[in-house]
Protein backbone atom coordinates (compact mmCIF):
# COMPACT_ATOMS: atom_id res chain seq x y z
CA UNK A 1 0.00 0.00 0.00
CA UNK A 2 3.09 1.91 0.70
CA UNK A 3 4.22 2.16 -2.61
CA UNK A 4 0.97 2.98 -4.15
CA UNK A 5 0.29 6.18 -1.90
CA UNK A 6 4.25 7.13 -3.35
CA UNK A 7 3.25 7.27 -6.83
CA UNK A 8 -0.38 9.05 -5.67
CA UNK A 9 1.32 12.40 -6.34
CA UNK A 10 0.62 13.86 -9.36
CA UNK A 11 3.84 15.36 -10.05
CA UNK A 12 5.58 11.73 -8.93
CA UNK A 13 3.04 10.32 -11.55
CA UNK A 14 4.35 12.87 -14.48
CA UNK A 15 8.07 11.72 -13.85
CA UNK A 16 7.09 7.85 -13.56
CA UNK A 17 5.32 7.60 -16.52
CA UNK A 18 6.76 10.01 -18.87
CA UNK A 19 10.02 7.81 -18.16
CA UNK A 20 8.34 4.19 -18.91
CA UNK A 21 6.17 5.47 -21.93
CA UNK A 22 8.38 5.43 -24.61
CA UNK A 23 9.14 1.66 -23.46
CA UNK A 24 5.70 1.01 -23.45
CA UNK A 25 4.84 2.44 -27.00
CA UNK A 26 8.02 0.87 -28.56
CA UNK A 27 6.74 -2.50 -27.25
CA UNK A 28 3.05 -2.35 -28.44
CA UNK A 29 4.48 -1.48 -31.95
CA UNK A 30 7.10 -4.25 -31.87
CA UNK A 31 4.48 -6.73 -30.68
CA UNK A 32 1.54 -6.26 -32.78
CA UNK A 33 4.16 -6.07 -35.81
CA UNK A 34 5.96 -9.50 -35.13
CA UNK A 35 2.50 -10.96 -33.74
CA UNK A 36 0.38 -9.74 -36.90
CA UNK A 37 3.28 -11.50 -39.29
CA UNK A 38 3.37 -14.72 -37.47
CA UNK A 39 -0.52 -14.43 -37.23
CA UNK A 40 -0.44 -14.68 -41.10
CA UNK A 41 2.10 -17.10 -41.55
CA UNK A 42 0.84 -19.89 -39.43
CA UNK A 43 -1.67 -22.73 -41.33
CA UNK A 44 -5.05 -23.10 -41.96
CA UNK A 45 -6.80 -25.07 -38.44
CA UNK A 46 -8.23 -28.15 -39.57
CA UNK A 47 -11.41 -27.81 -38.18
CA UNK A 48 -11.75 -23.59 -38.36
CA UNK A 49 -9.85 -23.10 -41.91
CA UNK A 50 -8.63 -19.70 -41.96
CA UNK A 51 -10.69 -18.29 -39.77
CA UNK A 52 -8.45 -19.08 -37.13
CA UNK A 53 -7.10 -16.04 -38.05
CA UNK A 54 -9.56 -14.06 -36.19
CA UNK A 55 -7.64 -15.54 -32.54
CA UNK A 56 -5.01 -12.95 -32.71
CA UNK A 57 -7.40 -9.51 -32.60
CA UNK A 58 -10.80 -11.50 -30.72
CA UNK A 59 -9.02 -12.89 -27.51
CA UNK A 60 -6.08 -9.79 -27.22
CA UNK A 61 -9.68 -7.67 -27.39
CA UNK A 62 -11.20 -10.01 -24.47
CA UNK A 63 -8.72 -10.23 -22.41
CA UNK A 64 -7.83 -5.94 -22.58
CA UNK A 65 -11.48 -5.63 -22.30
CA UNK A 66 -11.85 -7.46 -18.91
CA UNK A 67 -8.28 -6.01 -17.71
CA UNK A 68 -9.45 -2.58 -17.97
CA UNK A 69 -12.74 -3.40 -16.18
CA UNK A 70 -10.72 -4.91 -13.16
CA UNK A 71 -8.36 -1.97 -13.56
CA UNK A 72 -11.21 0.17 -12.94
CA UNK A 73 -12.69 -1.68 -10.35
CA UNK A 74 -9.24 -1.78 -8.29
CA UNK A 75 -8.84 1.90 -8.50
CA UNK A 76 -12.47 2.39 -7.40
CA UNK A 77 -11.75 0.41 -4.32
CA UNK A 78 -8.59 2.10 -3.81
CA UNK A 79 -10.33 5.66 -4.35
CA UNK A 80 -13.83 4.60 -1.98
CA UNK A 81 -11.49 2.98 0.90
CA UNK A 82 -8.60 5.29 1.23
CA UNK A 83 -9.05 7.45 -0.93
CA UNK A 84 -6.20 7.81 -3.26
CA UNK A 85 -5.91 10.83 -5.08
CA UNK A 86 -5.07 9.66 -8.48
CA UNK A 87 -7.72 6.65 -8.49
CA UNK A 88 -10.70 8.01 -9.62
CA UNK A 89 -8.65 10.23 -12.24
CA UNK A 90 -7.36 6.35 -13.38
CA UNK A 91 -10.48 4.54 -13.55
CA UNK A 92 -12.40 7.50 -15.72
CA UNK A 93 -9.60 7.33 -17.88
CA UNK A 94 -9.76 3.69 -18.26
CA UNK A 95 -13.28 3.46 -19.04
CA UNK A 96 -13.78 4.58 -22.83
CA UNK A 97 -10.29 2.54 -23.56
CA UNK A 98 -12.49 -0.56 -22.34
CA UNK A 99 -15.62 0.53 -23.89
CA UNK A 100 -13.83 0.22 -27.08
CA UNK A 101 -11.78 -2.83 -26.52
CA UNK A 102 -15.34 -4.88 -25.52
CA UNK A 103 -16.77 -3.20 -28.68
CA UNK A 104 -13.77 -4.63 -30.37
CA UNK A 105 -14.11 -8.06 -28.88
CA UNK A 106 -18.15 -8.40 -29.68
CA UNK A 107 -17.72 -6.90 -33.54
CA UNK A 108 -14.57 -9.47 -34.40
CA UNK A 109 -16.77 -12.31 -32.09
CA UNK A 110 -19.99 -11.86 -34.30
CA UNK A 111 -18.12 -11.80 -37.42
CA UNK A 112 -16.10 -15.13 -36.47
CA UNK A 113 -19.60 -16.50 -35.40
CA UNK A 114 -21.12 -16.43 -39.06
CA UNK A 115 -18.77 -18.33 -40.82
CA UNK A 116 -18.23 -20.93 -37.69
CA UNK A 117 -22.03 -20.83 -36.03
CA UNK A 118 -24.40 -19.62 -39.29
CA UNK A 119 -25.18 -16.73 -36.86
CA UNK A 120 -23.96 -13.12 -35.82
CA UNK A 121 -25.22 -13.46 -32.83
CA UNK A 122 -27.02 -15.79 -30.10
CA UNK A 123 -27.85 -15.42 -26.84
CA UNK A 124 -26.05 -17.73 -24.97
CA UNK A 125 -24.46 -17.19 -21.34
CA UNK A 126 -20.53 -16.11 -23.00
CA UNK A 127 -22.27 -13.40 -25.59
CA UNK A 128 -24.58 -11.96 -23.00
CA UNK A 129 -22.49 -11.53 -20.40
CA UNK A 130 -19.56 -9.67 -22.79
CA UNK A 131 -22.75 -7.44 -24.40
CA UNK A 132 -23.73 -6.85 -19.98
CA UNK A 133 -19.76 -5.59 -19.91
CA UNK A 134 -20.14 -2.97 -22.67
CA UNK A 135 -23.48 -1.44 -20.88
CA UNK A 136 -21.63 -1.69 -17.68
CA UNK A 137 -18.96 0.51 -19.39
CA UNK A 138 -21.70 2.58 -20.80
CA UNK A 139 -23.19 3.07 -17.39
CA UNK A 140 -20.11 4.11 -15.59
CA UNK A 141 -19.14 6.93 -18.30
CA UNK A 142 -22.76 8.14 -18.29
CA UNK A 143 -22.73 8.05 -14.21
CA UNK A 144 -19.68 10.30 -14.54
CA UNK A 145 -21.31 12.76 -16.66
CA UNK A 146 -24.41 12.90 -15.06
CA UNK A 147 -23.23 14.02 -11.86
CA UNK A 148 -22.08 17.75 -11.98
CA UNK A 149 -19.90 17.53 -8.55
CA UNK A 150 -17.12 15.30 -9.48
CA UNK A 151 -15.98 13.87 -5.96
CA UNK A 152 -19.87 12.62 -6.01
CA UNK A 153 -19.68 10.81 -9.27
CA UNK A 154 -16.92 9.32 -9.02
CA UNK A 155 -18.30 8.00 -5.54
CA UNK A 156 -21.34 6.65 -7.43
CA UNK A 157 -19.46 5.35 -10.20
CA UNK A 158 -16.64 3.47 -8.32
CA UNK A 159 -19.73 1.57 -6.32
CA UNK A 160 -20.89 0.85 -9.66
CA UNK A 161 -17.45 -0.54 -10.63
CA UNK A 162 -17.28 -2.61 -7.80
CA UNK A 163 -21.20 -3.88 -8.09
CA UNK A 164 -20.24 -4.50 -12.17
CA UNK A 165 -16.91 -6.45 -11.02
CA UNK A 166 -19.15 -9.67 -10.03
CA UNK A 167 -19.92 -9.93 -14.21
CA UNK A 168 -15.67 -10.58 -14.82
CA UNK A 169 -15.55 -13.87 -13.51
CA UNK A 170 -19.41 -14.91 -14.92
CA UNK A 171 -17.57 -13.92 -18.16
CA UNK A 172 -14.72 -15.97 -17.70
CA UNK A 173 -16.50 -19.26 -16.36
CA UNK A 174 -19.89 -18.83 -18.18
CA UNK A 175 -18.33 -21.30 -20.92
CA UNK A 176 -17.92 -24.18 -17.94
CA UNK A 177 -20.82 -23.29 -16.15
CA UNK A 178 -23.80 -23.03 -19.10
CA UNK A 179 -23.90 -24.92 -22.40
CA UNK A 180 -22.58 -22.35 -24.63
CA UNK A 181 -22.33 -21.97 -28.29
CA UNK A 182 -19.20 -20.28 -28.02
CA UNK A 183 -16.08 -22.50 -27.66
CA UNK A 184 -14.51 -23.89 -24.04
CA UNK A 185 -11.55 -22.18 -22.42
CA UNK A 186 -8.54 -23.41 -24.35
CA UNK A 187 -5.20 -21.27 -23.51
CA UNK A 188 -4.57 -22.44 -19.90
CA UNK A 189 -5.78 -25.91 -20.15
CA UNK A 190 -3.07 -26.38 -23.02
CA UNK A 191 -5.85 -27.08 -25.99
CA UNK A 192 -4.37 -24.56 -28.32
CA UNK A 193 -1.90 -25.44 -30.64
CA UNK A 194 1.65 -23.83 -29.97
CA UNK A 195 2.02 -22.95 -33.52
CA UNK A 196 -1.21 -20.49 -32.84
CA UNK A 197 -0.49 -19.86 -29.01
CA UNK A 198 2.63 -17.79 -29.83
CA UNK A 199 1.33 -15.56 -32.08
CA UNK A 200 -1.69 -14.98 -29.97
CA UNK A 201 0.63 -14.62 -26.87
CA UNK A 202 2.60 -12.09 -28.51
CA UNK A 203 -0.58 -10.29 -29.47
CA UNK A 204 -2.13 -10.43 -25.97
CA UNK A 205 1.10 -8.85 -25.20
CA UNK A 206 0.87 -5.99 -27.87
CA UNK A 207 -2.77 -5.20 -26.75
CA UNK A 208 -1.91 -4.77 -23.34
CA UNK A 209 1.07 -2.52 -23.75
CA UNK A 210 -1.53 -0.28 -26.06
CA UNK A 211 -3.88 0.17 -23.37
CA UNK A 212 -1.45 0.59 -21.22
CA UNK A 213 0.26 3.20 -22.72
CA UNK A 214 -3.22 5.10 -23.72
CA UNK A 215 -3.98 4.65 -20.03
CA UNK A 216 -1.12 6.66 -19.19
CA UNK A 217 -1.60 9.42 -21.59
CA UNK A 218 -5.05 9.86 -20.69
CA UNK A 219 -4.45 10.08 -16.75
CA UNK A 220 -1.90 12.33 -17.90
CA UNK A 221 -3.98 14.47 -19.94
CA UNK A 222 -6.89 14.66 -17.28
CA UNK A 223 -4.06 15.94 -14.59
CA UNK A 224 -2.88 18.70 -16.51
CA UNK A 225 -6.70 19.25 -17.23
CA UNK A 226 -6.98 19.93 -13.74
CA UNK A 227 -3.51 21.92 -13.27
CA UNK A 228 -5.25 24.19 -15.89
CA UNK A 229 -8.60 24.59 -14.46
CA UNK A 230 -6.96 25.21 -11.02
CA UNK A 231 -5.16 28.04 -12.43
CA UNK A 232 -7.93 28.97 -14.23
CA UNK A 233 -9.72 29.55 -11.11
CA UNK A 234 -7.10 31.50 -9.63
CA UNK A 235 -6.69 33.74 -12.00
CA UNK A 236 -10.54 34.57 -11.24
CA UNK B 1 2.86 -14.71 -45.05
CA UNK B 2 -0.40 -15.74 -46.40
CA UNK B 3 -2.73 -12.71 -47.22
CA UNK B 4 -5.27 -15.46 -49.43
CA UNK B 5 -7.86 -16.36 -46.62
CA UNK B 6 -10.45 -18.23 -49.14
CA UNK B 7 -13.99 -17.56 -48.58
CA UNK B 8 -13.55 -16.82 -44.94
CA UNK B 9 -12.03 -13.18 -46.42
CA UNK B 10 -15.48 -11.60 -46.32
CA UNK B 11 -15.36 -12.07 -42.70
CA UNK B 12 -11.68 -11.55 -41.78
CA UNK B 13 -10.85 -8.75 -43.36
CA UNK B 14 -13.52 -6.53 -41.96
CA UNK B 15 -12.24 -8.00 -38.60
CA UNK B 16 -9.17 -6.32 -39.36
CA UNK B 17 -10.33 -3.38 -40.72
CA UNK B 18 -12.89 -2.08 -37.92
CA UNK B 19 -9.44 -3.45 -35.75
CA UNK B 20 -7.37 -1.08 -37.65
CA UNK B 21 -9.85 1.81 -37.48
CA UNK B 22 -10.41 1.52 -33.97
CA UNK B 23 -6.93 0.87 -32.12
CA UNK B 24 -5.71 4.27 -34.62
CA UNK B 25 -8.84 6.04 -33.86
CA UNK B 26 -8.30 5.58 -29.82
CA UNK B 27 -5.03 6.20 -30.21
CA UNK B 28 -5.35 9.96 -32.39
CA UNK B 29 -8.11 11.30 -29.81
CA UNK B 30 -6.15 10.50 -26.51
CA UNK B 31 -2.71 11.92 -28.31
CA UNK B 32 -4.82 15.05 -29.77
CA UNK B 33 -6.81 15.69 -26.02
CA UNK B 34 -2.83 15.03 -24.60
CA UNK B 35 -1.32 17.92 -27.00
CA UNK B 36 -4.48 20.28 -26.27
CA UNK B 37 -4.11 19.90 -22.76
CA UNK B 38 -0.60 20.59 -22.95
CA UNK B 39 -0.62 23.85 -24.98
CA UNK B 40 -4.06 24.99 -22.83
CA UNK B 41 -1.81 24.71 -19.57
CA UNK B 42 1.28 26.31 -21.30
CA UNK B 43 -1.17 29.18 -22.61
CA UNK B 44 -2.40 29.91 -18.93
CA UNK B 45 0.99 29.54 -17.56
CA UNK B 46 2.75 32.37 -19.63
CA UNK B 47 -0.18 34.19 -18.75
CA UNK B 48 0.41 34.13 -15.04
CA UNK B 49 3.93 34.77 -15.67
CA UNK B 50 3.41 38.27 -17.58
CA UNK B 51 0.64 38.93 -14.96
CA UNK B 52 3.47 38.32 -12.09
Amino acid sequence: MQFLFRYANPHEFMRLSGAVLPFTVIGTAVCLAVGLYLGFSVPPDYQQGTTVTFLFIHVPADVVAELAYGAIAVCSLLSLVWRHPLADIAARAAAPLGAVFTALGLITGSLWGKPMWGTYWVWDARLTSFLLLLFLYFGYMALWNAVEDETRAGRAAAILALVGVVNIPIIKFSVDWWNTLHQGESIISGKIAPIYLWPLLIMMLGYVLLFASLWMVRIRTVILERRARSLMQQGR
Amino acid sequence: MNFDLGPYGVYIWPAYGITALALIGITLWCALAWRRAKAKLAALEKNEKVKK
